[in-house]
């Protein structure tokens, strides 16, 4: 059963929505009633793209319990990759003319290409990348933590500090990301150009497709045998190990799939809003994105992406029509939301639809493990 | 006329200074009288010499061609700024003075370098030490041997051992660039500056040149022991640094040791307590200046205990209302608990506007001083006290009173705790009051170093909770011990790999480091680490 009713209205409502904003956008004159503007085909865009940063944090922390603070670094990673290549595609458009160099290392004072930049002017290289950069670091990151059993809170400190440290990095202007400014005044994608009305559309759809694809492997995944050992190490990981599982296997599987999900989510993000810098690896984008989740509803893949639109929906009304309030609103949601509303907006109607939630005391359900 | 001159110098050179005193500052006015440049400029020196008491405002005056000459009689006098003029010998008053009967002295580029010379070496006559330090330091710097004459005669009746040390300084510098000096003087003389050992000396052995033999091999093995002196020096400076970094950290998580370490409790909102401590110090100080200005000394020593109510009611707060409902659900705490640091931030900016608020240190806060080559400055320096007086104060109050004795019951043992009576959900509040009000005196100790704005605490949550960490949770020497390797580690990284990449190895060696020791450097053994 890898699809019940709400992972098909989920479906529906993520390809369906995509398809109608980006008809209503294209298909209409600008000044019919119906009309959706472009900046409104680019938000709808960005509402998805932090849906797959919302999906992949919620296999991880839904299903695995491993509640990781530093996720949007993934997602910035995948989007450098992207970044890249179409700083690569800006060519001798820049403000210098330079064909080689892009505009910040011309300001540097650089002659050539560092090492590290060769082969992101070709597309598949940039998207090969988007996939290993966040899913290598994640390999590595995940074999360390889980190989000596570092869990709970501990993880989520680390995992904080992981993102910190590459914010710290990515800031700096000799590491030859654009430092604090990054990387932006993109031209264009694969010859379309990433301003033009029908590229946003089509990013959208693809977008939304990509999403869809997420979704169907997550949910394959969760309801496989593969997704109960999963949710078993979740809940009792000493008793899992103890009937013969290993548990970091299938942690480190699930953390570096979450990571590379997250990481195309962040590749798709670059072209549509337009920009990439450091600030994507702030702790507060992370924790950010777990409380997407948990408004949605842990552990229900469908009420990750829900929340992952609705708060977005919401900060982008806040921001503009009440900048001051904002910051009290997303403080409420994260109070409201794990006194009140453990199980999340999805999990309001778990009880119908039979959707996996997981018991939200999940560390204290762990077995103490004898030590000293 | 030149060799008058030098006739007058050797002779105001030779005579006793007592004697001489009067007559060579006699011979300098003559001098300063006459038409030629030449002679001019030694009477500017002779002045300078003689210790007269108006020699100061006279070569002032000269430098700012307010010294004239009354053609009857060869006297001098100083135009003052209101016109009229002053007798040079004696600083009184001459009103009878007509400026038709006087000409101006006159000034060529060679006068004008000497009487700069002079008057820097007549503040190594100043009444006041530190001035004469800083001229010796000057001459030190110039080692002009034209100054060895002033030195000399400033050395004879210096009573300041300090002052005296650097005019020696000076000496000896001056003395390895004359011509005059002799083999033996130049070996003592690099001595000297070997035994002051700093960068400077250094580079003033390394600027020598065409020595004889014997000097050239003493200057390579004092600039070998001053290198290896400097780099002592550094290293010790090195571990202020860090010892300074760390008990900044030390003061940030020493609350969090409280509230994460023995209760199990991620408080995200942690720093956004150390913010509002700091705020508090902001309207303690608001508060005296409108209405006791002279408290102001004392401003900080109101704040901390204030700053440790207001932010431990906070957190008692905070916990009634919060973190009641999510004992046992860390992660939940966490989300909840950053949740409030928002509304908390975003409370403060909206109080307080988004920019930096201005927090004064008070003057025995403020200064320096010099320890050896070591720069210690006093914030600094009270900070490292404070926190290790925050601390002691922390341990003997878990250790030896009732409140603290009910803690230590309630970690170890929550229901027996109970059973014996104790109120173990106000054990829980009060607890983590004790964390928040002991965050909020960081606040206090963080206001005079850092900025006091609303972000002030987001920059030490995460650097706090890494401290805790790398000690080992539910251990407040860990906490110390981590607080104290993490600054010093950090100010050693930093001359190496810079500020920024320092702090990431630190961030990665940190994260290495929780791999091999998942529950950090002194782990709780036995029952205890099951809870």
């Amino acid at each position: 059963m890898i699809l019940n009713r709400a992972s098909w209205l989920t479906l529906a409502l993520v390809l369906g929505g995509a398809a109608v904003l980006a008809v209503l956008n294209l298909a209409t004159a600008p000044d019919a009633p119906l009309h959706m503007p472009t900046y409104a085909v680019a938000l709808a865009g960005k509402y998805l793209c932090f849906a797959m940063l919302a999906l992949a944090v919620d296999l991880v922390w839904g299903f695995a319990g491993i509640l990781s603070l530093g996720h949007a670094a993934f997602f910035a990673l995948g989007g450098y990759a992207m970044g890249m290549y179409l700083m690569r595609q800006i060519g001798a458009r820049g403000v210098y003319g330079n064909a080689n160099l892009p505009d910040f290392m011309v300001f540097l004072g650089w002659h050539e290409l560092p090492w590290y930049w060769h082969g992101f002017e070709w597309f598949g290289f940039a998207a090969l990348m988007v996939v290993l950069v966040p899913g290598v670091l994640a390999l590595v990151f995940g074999w360390l933590a889980f190989r000596s059993r570092v869990t709970g809170v501990y993880l989520s400190i680390i995992t904080q500090a992981l993102t910190y440290a590459l914010l710290l990095a990515f800031f700096r202007n000799d590491m030859g990301f654009g430092g604090n400014n990054g990387m932006t005044d993109f031209k264009d994608l694969l010859g379309f150009p990433v301003q033009a009305e029908t590229t946003r559309c089509a990013l959208l759809v693809i977008t939304a497709l990509f999403l869809c694809a997420q979704f169907l492997v997550a949910r394959w995944l969760v309801t496989s045998r593969f997704g109960k050992v999963l949710v078993a190490v979740r809940d009792a990981e000493a008793r899992t190990r103890f009937l013969g599982y290993r548990p970091e296997s299938y942690k480190l599987v699930v953390w570096v799939l979450s990571a590379v999900m997250a990481g195309i989510g962040g590749a798709l993000y670059v072209p549509q809003v337009g920009i990439i810098n450091p600030s994507e690896f702030s702790p507060a984008n992370s924790i950010e994105a777990v409380i997407w989740v948990a408004v949605g509803g842990r552990g229900t893949l469908s009420g990750a992406i829900l929340g992952a639109v609705l708060v977005n929906l919401g900060k982008t009304y806040f921001t503009s029509a009440l900048p001051s309030l904002w910051l009290y609103a997303l403080g409420a949601i994260f109070i409201f939301v794990t006194l009140v509303l453990p199980r999340g907006i999805v999990g309001l109607f778990a009880r119908r639809e039979r959707v996996v939630v997981p018991d939200s005391v999940s560390v204290q359900a762990e077995p103490r493990e004898a030590t000293g | 006329m030149k060799r008058f001159a030098c006739l007058l110098l050797i002779v105001a050179l030779a005579l006793a200074p007592v004697t001489s005193r009067a007559q060579s500052a006699d011979d300098a006015f003559a001098a300063l009288a006459s038409p030629s440049f030449e002679t001019i400029r030694h009477g500017v020196e002779m002045l300078a010499l003689s210790g007269h008491t108006q020699a100061a405002a006279i070569l002032a005056a000269l430098q700012a061609n307010r010294l004239f000459v009354r053609n009857a009689d060869k006297a001098l006098f100083i135009k003052a700024e209101d016109g009229t003029f002053i007798d040079a010998a004696n600083g009184t008053p001459s009103p009878d003075v007509m400026a038709s009967g006087l000409k101006p002295v006159r000034v060529n580029n060679a006068v004008r370098g000497a009487v700069d010379a002079a008057l820097g070496s007549l503040r190594l006559f100043a009444p006041d030490a530190a001035t004469r330090v800083a001229a010796a330091e000057a001459v030190f710097h110039s080692h002009d041997p034209a100054a060895l004459p002033a030195l000399d005669r400033a050395l004879a009746h210096e009573a300041d051992p300090g002052a005296k040390r650097r005019m020696e300084q000076a000496r000896a510098a001056a003395l390895l660039f004359a011509e005059s000096t002799g083999d033996a003087d130049r070996v003592a003389a690099v001595d000297v500056l070997r035994a002051r050992g700093d960068i400077d000396s250094r580079s003033l052995l390394a600027s020598l040149s065409g020595q004889p033999q014997s000097v050239s091999d003493a200057a390579a093995a004092a600039m070998t022991a001053i290198d290896r002196n400097l780099q002592l020096w550094s290293i010790l400076q090195s571990v202020y640094y860090g010892l300074s970094l760390g008990s900044v950290l030390l003061l940030a998580a020493a609350g969090l040791a409280i509230t994460f370490g023995v209760m199990g409790v991620i408080n995200m909102a942690h720093g956004e307590m150390v913010m509002i401590g700091a705020y508090v110090t902001f309207m303690v100080q608001q508060a005296i200046r409108d209405y006791a200005p002279g408290l102001f000394g004392g401003s900080l020593l109101i704040a901390v205990p204030l700053a440790f109510i207001v932010a431990g009611l906070i957190g008692i707060a905070i916990e009634r209302t919060l973190i009641r409902w999510l004992y046992g659900r860390p992660l939940e705490t966490l989300l909840a608990t950053w949740g409030l640091s928002l509304i908390l931030q975003q409370a403060v900016r909206s109080l307080f506007g988004p920019n930096n608020r201005d927090v004064g240190t008070p003057d025995w806060m403020s200064g320096a001083t010099e320890l050896g080559n070591l720069t210690i400055t006093y914030n600094r320096l009270y900070i490292i006290v404070f926190a290790f007086l925050v601390l002691a104060a922390l341990m003997a109050a878990l250790r030896f009173t009732s409140l603290g004795l009910a803690m230590r019951a309630v970690t170890q043992n929550r229901q027996m705790a109970a059973a014996m009576g104790i109120r173990t959900p106000w054990i829980d509040a009060l607890t983590f009051g004790l964390g928040s009000g002991v965050a909020g005196m960081a606040g206090v100790a963080l206001s005079q170093i850092d900025n006091v704005s609303p972000n002030l605490g987001q920059s030490y949550i995460i650097d706090s909770f890494m401290v805790v960490v790398f000690g080992g949770v539910g251990n407040l020497w860990g906490t110390v011990m981590g607080a104290l390797t993490l600054g010093i580690v950090n100010k050693f990284l930093e001359p190496v790999a810079g500020a920024v990449l320092g702090k990431i190895v630190v961030l990665v060696l940190l994260i290495l480091f929780i791999q091999r020791r998942p529950r950090g450097m002194f782990p709780l053994k036995g029952r205890a680490a099951e809870a």
